[in-house]
């Protein structure tokens, strides 16, 4: 409950964070809504010498619409994605998967972009981003980098970035027509990491064949990951029973999850991500047909 | 280079910080590692904000920043620097208890009263957000706060009164 | 006569304002001058020697007043009390910072005082503790194993204590029997959790040589006599006060390395210091609970009769004996017999050692563990037999005539009617309509199912004493030795006491928690506060009520006998314009010259009530559904009938009821206490330690029956009702569901894992 000294710099832009970042290396945290590094802080487990706090700057908190794509800036507060008409109308997914994070409290404060930072495979934005096929925008002393959200996991708690980079912005494109997602997980109680978790977008055709299928699993790998296989099993094909079977076994088949216990053993999870993916498939396709709450 | 020294001349062990709280202005030079909580705290004497966990779990300590509920714990006192925070100390107006705070008196929504402020708190952001929430509503709305004494069911149904009694 | 104007009725807490407006007083709270914090080295290892401490660090450390490891505080600060001892049962010396060795994760090994608690707390991370690892033994049935690592090196096992006793002719009902039914159930460790974590500030008052301990407890008076104890230091010359408590669930009626400790370290260093728990020290080091494991045979006929039970009970005790760390167990097994009359019961219990922090009270201690093995092995008779669980309760209940009724464990059972509660529960539930749709969702592929606890109590195991005072003002005093922290005595007591009086509440002032104040009692636990404080209060006032009576009777030239006293009054019954207000007949007994002749002055007196066990009981039933693909379960429906004597306030009766069940559902589906197999604490935040949150606890429906109890009040207890009777119907309602499935609960919790990996076993087989 009390946390190691610190030195505390609130830089005023993405550049001086940026030069900070660069200078300060492994001795600098950047905090952004704070939420995951707090509790870590206060429990030692995380003891930088500096906190670079990123609340100050200016203009990384935005949800903007830009033709075929959404530009959610890093700062942006889940509870902001939940609540957004603009992310509500274009991908809902995304404001499902918000009102599934944490807690209301923990909502209005933590970020996207700091929880896609923290790259931990139990958070819920790694598999949404996934799902919707986003990117991510990596701002440097060098130049700016984009990059497909695959590429930003490397592993646990390790996500690609370089000395004195910062995650600012989440791009996700537009889905198509025809198009449902859904966020499911497996909570062992409301606001508990998941034991599980799947996020299934769709996009159809007139003749209900997947044009698009985006499957993230959560907390079943070392990473956020995607069910390549899943999707691929899914894409060309009549969404039904079956197909949706099929895929739940290759999502399965494809997790890499890892003794638990507490929340379960991997061959549990493992079950989990066919149940989930199923589930979610099921749900994305009536969504996408016109259906579904 | 030169700019790089300066932004690093920054960081100070104190640091200065005012903020207003319950409408009153106030200031103090602490460490940057001061949680919000213990400044309300101990640098403030606001004891009514509680805190029973290390890890943002319970909400006893939520209070309310720049119109936001928030976990005064998870988050340092030199982040708020310039926000409005309201603590439980501040709903009442005047000698009158706020609504939410007589509903939970009237539904006998609290017992060994720790969780308390952190829950009238929180309800009382969850009913600017939605002045008329369902059962289910109150309930996710709430997830964030722990109470080991009632079992929820008395503090659910303060809120729900609550939100009748501010609709008048 | 006595008025009921107030008892009865749900009266506003008096409690509540100061709660409401965050205006209490909180143990960290408290703020005095000169104030100093510290913080406790713990340990990580669950079992290792200590080669070394080095302190020097942590000593130049600006900010740092002093350190103190095991070896400097030994011979100061005694070994911690241990009150229940079995005969014959191991109790290893328990200094409050360990000295040579390290037992459990958490355990104190060094002490830091500071300016701040944030540099007590960065002082800590300069000592060095060199530790040799030993081998640590966590399961307490491996712990029984002959190769299993010792807890304590000096004794020749793990067996704390062994306790085993036959009542009635167990081999005549098992011959008789034409069925045995075996079952084995195992209670999780779970964490007492109340939300403010414990603390304590000391300060030693040189002029009057009075050292004043504020501690988050519910026994202050206990806790004087502890450290009194453990300090070698009169007891006249400590004072205990706890401020607002946070709630405590019995972890806060212990004797606490910390509530020795921080005393000494204030009359060592003459200045007041304070020490306040976090929550993951509260998680490691704070009693947990319940922990048993039982083995169970019952010898039934065919109709559904049980003749007697054979029960080996396991209890894990962990490293130490806290105050009251036996007593749970032997609770327990002297209860399984529940609601039911038995020929006879086997009774073998072994509390065993192991590398973890002690088990202690956790509301209800030993009743939830009575009650879950005889609840559950009741449904899996039921279930062998093919009888209804609510027909097979009604052929084994004591009946209503049989009170007092002495059961084959020795207990006498006050008064009760289980067949009038059960009835009551199941019309609540609809238990037919209920059972009917159960079969047709079945057909569907869904799964839902009943569970039913019929549960009995025991409580009222301590004497208290009050004190009370009409002052010449007509306002009264009262002080107990109770220690309420969230239960909402100071209402039920004004209550009370507003009643035997006649005046209003608001003229009634409850005092608790502080020894100097008020004489010895027990403090608040086991549901006995209410009946054994409001007893002694009742007692109290009665007395006072007659000198008053007399007072008035000699003014108004009547018999005390002819006079009543309400609204404010004393009036003469049959001539009601003769009358004296409760204020004047109050002036008049501090007044020499006006009090009548031989009478003393003044109206103050100081009563102790020592109760007899009272038995509350009640009826609860669950309805789940549980999807298999999962093992997630969903509560649908709980309907709680408790029985608690006469109740003062209904309000309040209702509340303790709510708050016990939430717990026993966290026993049910979500808490566990989990330790690595090597002794390392898994859930040592609250981010693990699941306490179930406004999301999981459903809507519930209580109810009443009213069988007073033979005391003055009527009262039984409530405290710990929903946390004693509900865990097994709910895990009677998942097994009831998963019936298509044929699988055996034998751990709770029931986690969506747990139960899926149950469904699957089941499967591949």
């Amino acid at each position: 409950m009390y946390v190691r000294s610190f030195q505390y710099l609130a830089p005023k832009t993405v550049k001086e964070a940026v030069t900070l970042l660069n200078k300060l290396g492994g001795e600098a945290k950047v905090i952004a809504g704070g939420q995951s590094l707090v509790p870590l802080m206060k429990l030692r487990l995380a003891t930088p010498s500096y906190l670079i706090d990123l609340n100050r700057v200016k203009g990384l908190d935005y949800i903007k619409d830009q033709k075929n794509r959404i530009l959610i800036g890093a700062l942006t507060r889940h509870a902001a994605i939940e609540n957004s008409d603009l992310i509500k109308e274009h991908v809902p997914i995304m404001a499902e998967a918000a009102s599934h994070i944490a807690d209301p409290q923990v909502r209005n404060l933590g970020t996207i972009g700091g929880s896609l930072a923290h790259c931990d495979p139990a958070g819920d934005w790694g598999a949404v981003v996934i799902a919707l096929n986003g990117e991510v925008k990596i701002t440097g002393p060098r130049k700016d980098r984009v990059m497909k959200i695959d590429d930003f996991f490397i592993d646990t708690y390790q996500p690609n970035l370089k000395k004195g980079e910062i995650l600012t912005e989440v791009r996700i494109p537009k889905p198509q027509p025809n198009s449902g997602g859904a966020y499911l997980k497996l909570e062992r109680r409301a606001g508990d990491f998941a034991t599980a978790g799947v996020a299934a977008q769709l996009t159809l055709d007139v003749d209900g064949v997947c044009r698009y299928a985006g499957i993230g699993l959560t907390a079943l790998g070392p990473t956020s990951l995607r069910a390549r296989k899943a999707e691929k099993t899914l894409l060309g094909r009549k969404v039904d029973d079956n197909s949706i079977e099929e895929a739940a076994e290759a999502a399965a088949e494809e997790s890499k999850p890892t003794d638990d216990p507490l929340r379960g053993s991997a061959e549990y999870k493992r079950a989990m991500a066919r149940v989930l993916t199923r589930r979610a498939l099921k749900l994305a396709l009536a969504r996408a047909t016109g259906g579904g709450a | 280079m030169a700019r790089k020294k300066q932004l690093l001349e920054t960081a100070e062990t104190y640091v200065s910080v005012s903020m207003k709280v319950n409408g009153v202005p106030c200031s103090a030079k602490i460490e940057p590692r001061t949680l919000l909580v213990h400044f309300l705290r101990d640098v403030l004497g606001l004891t009514g904000t509680h805190w029973g966990c290390d890890t943002g779990n319970c909400g006893a300590c939520t209070v309310i920043m720049n119109g936001k509920s928030v976990k005064s714990c998870n988050i340092f006192a030199v982040q708020a620097d310039g926000a409005e925070i309201i603590t439980i100390e501040g709903l009442a107006k005047d000698g009158q208890l706020h609504p939410i705070q007589e509903a939970f008196w009237e539904n006998h929504g609290l017992q060994c009263g720790f969780c308390t402020p952190g829950f009238i708190m929180q309800a009382y952001w969850l009913l600017q957000q939605n002045p008329n929430p369902t059962e289910e509503e109150v309930r996710r709305g709430i997830s964030g706060n722990i109470c080991r004494c009632t079992g929820y069911q008395n503090i659910v149904k303060a809120i729900l009164t609550a939100a009748e009694k501010m609709k008048r | 006569m006595m008025q009921t104007q107030y008892v009865g009725s749900p009266v506003k807490r008096k409690e509540d304002p100061r709660l409401i407006k965050g205006e209490s007083t909180y143990l960290d709270d408290i703020k005095l001058p000169g104030m100093l914090y510290a913080a406790f080295l713990r340990s990580s290892y669950p079992h290792a020697k200590i080669k070394r401490i080095d302190v020097s660090q942590a000593l130049t450390l600006e900010g740092v007043v002093a350190v103190y490891t095991g070896k400097d505080l030994k011979d100061a600060v005694g070994p911690l009390v241990v009150e229940s001892i079995n005969r014959g049962s191991k109790v290893p010396s328990h200094y409050p910072l360990a000295v040579d060795e390290v037992k459990f994760v958490g355990e104190p090994v060094a002490v830091v005082v500071a300016e701040d608690r944030y540099v007590a707390k960065d002082a800590l991370e300069r000592i060095i503790v060199e530790y040799e690892p030993l081998p640590a033994v966590v399961d307490p049935e491996k712990a029984l194993e002959d190769e299993a690592p010792k807890v304590h090196e000096d004794y020749e096992d793990n067996v704390c204590f062994r306790w085993k006793k036959a009542f009635g002719d167990v081999e005549q009902s098992f011959s008789n029997a034409d069925e045995v039914i075996e079952a084995r159930f195992r209670i999780q460790r779970l964490a007492p959790t109340a939300m403010e974590p414990r603390g304590v500030v000391a300060h030693y008052d040189a002029l009057n040589r009075i050292l004043t301990i504020w501690s988050s407890t519910q026994f202050p008076h206990k806790l004087r006599t502890w450290v009194a104890t453990s300090l070698n230091w009169p007891e006249n010359r400590i004072r205990v006060i706890t401020p607002e408590v946070g709630g405590g669930f019995g972890s806060k009626l212990n004797h606490y390395p910390e509530e020795v400790v921080i005393p000494y370290l204030a009359v060592k260093l003459g200045r007041p210091v304070k020490w306040f728990e976090e929550r993951r020290e509260n998680l490691q080091a704070t009693t947990h609970g319940r922990d048993m494991i039982a083995y169970v045979k019952a010898a039934v006929k065919r109709d559904g009769k049980i003749l007697g039970l054979k029960v080996r009970l396991i209890a894990d005790l962990g490293a130490y004996n806290y105050v009251y760390t036996q007593d749970n167990p032997l609770v327990a097994a002297r209860m399984i017999p529940g609601c039911y009359k038995l020929e006879s019961i086997e009774l073998d219990v072994v509390g065993v050692f192991t590398n973890k922090i002690a088990t202690d009270a956790y509301r209800g201690a030993g009743r939830p563990e009575a009650s879950y093995i005889i609840e559950r092995t009741v449904d899996r008779i039921a279930r062998k037999l093919g009888i209804d669980p609510a027909e097979i309760r009604r052929r084994n209940f004591i009946q209503p005539s049989e009170f007092p009724y002495k059961t084959v464990t020795k207990f006498v059972y006050d008064t009760g009617n289980y067949e009038a509660a059960l009835n009551k529960a199941l019309e609540l539930l609809k238990y037919s309509e209920v059972r009917a749709e159960q079969e047709r969702l079945r057909g569907e592929g869904r799964y839902i199912g009943v569970g039913l606890s019929s549960f009995v109590e025991v409580c009222n195991f301590s004497y208290q004493s009050a004190s009370v005072r009409v002052e010449p003002t007509g306002k009264v005093l009262v002080f107990t030795s109770t220690s309420p922290h969230g239960q909402g005595e100071e209402t039920a007591f004004a209550q009370i006491v507003a009643d035997v009086f006649g005046v209003d509440m608001d003229s009634v002032q409850v005092i608790h928690g502080d020894t100097l104040a008020i004489p010895y009692g027990w403090g608040t636990a086991g549901s006995w506060t209410l009946t054994s404080g409001g007893n002694a209060i009742l007692k109290a006032c009665k007395e006072i009520r007659e000198k008053m009576l007399k007072i008035a009777a000699a003014k108004l030239e009547a018999r005390p006998e002819d006079l009543e006293m309400r609204e404010g009054r004393i009036f003469v019954k049959d001539a009601p314009d003769k009358s004296l207000s409760f204020e004047e007949v109050a002036g008049i007994a501090y007044d020499p010259e006006s009090i009548p002749e031989g009478m003393e002055i003044g109206l103050a007196t100081t009563s102790f009530y020592v109760p007899n066990l009272t038995f509350p009981f009640g009826a609860y039933a669950a309805v789940v559904e549980v999807f298999p693909e999962s093992g997630e379960v969903k509560l649908l429906k709980l309907v709680l009938v408790n029985d608690v004597g006469k109740v003062v306030n209904p309000m309040l009766v209702e509340g303790q009821v709510h708050g016990g069940a939430a717990q026993a559902i966290g026993q049910a589906i979500y808490e566990e206490i989990a330790y690595t197999e090597d002794g390392v604490l898994l859930t040592d935040t609250l981010s693990e330690y699941l306490i179930p949150t406004a999301v999981e606890i459903p809507w519930m429906i209580t109810d009443r029956t009213e069988t007073p109890a033979p005391n003055p009040l009527g009262t039984k207890g409530v405290g710990e009702m929903g946390a004693i009777g509900l865990a097994q119907a709910i895990v009677n309602a998942v097994e009831d569901a998963l019936t298509p499935f044929d699988v055996k609960i034998e751990d709770t919790p029931v986690t969506p894992a747990y139960l899926w990996k149950l469904v699957n076993a089941e499967k591949k087989e």
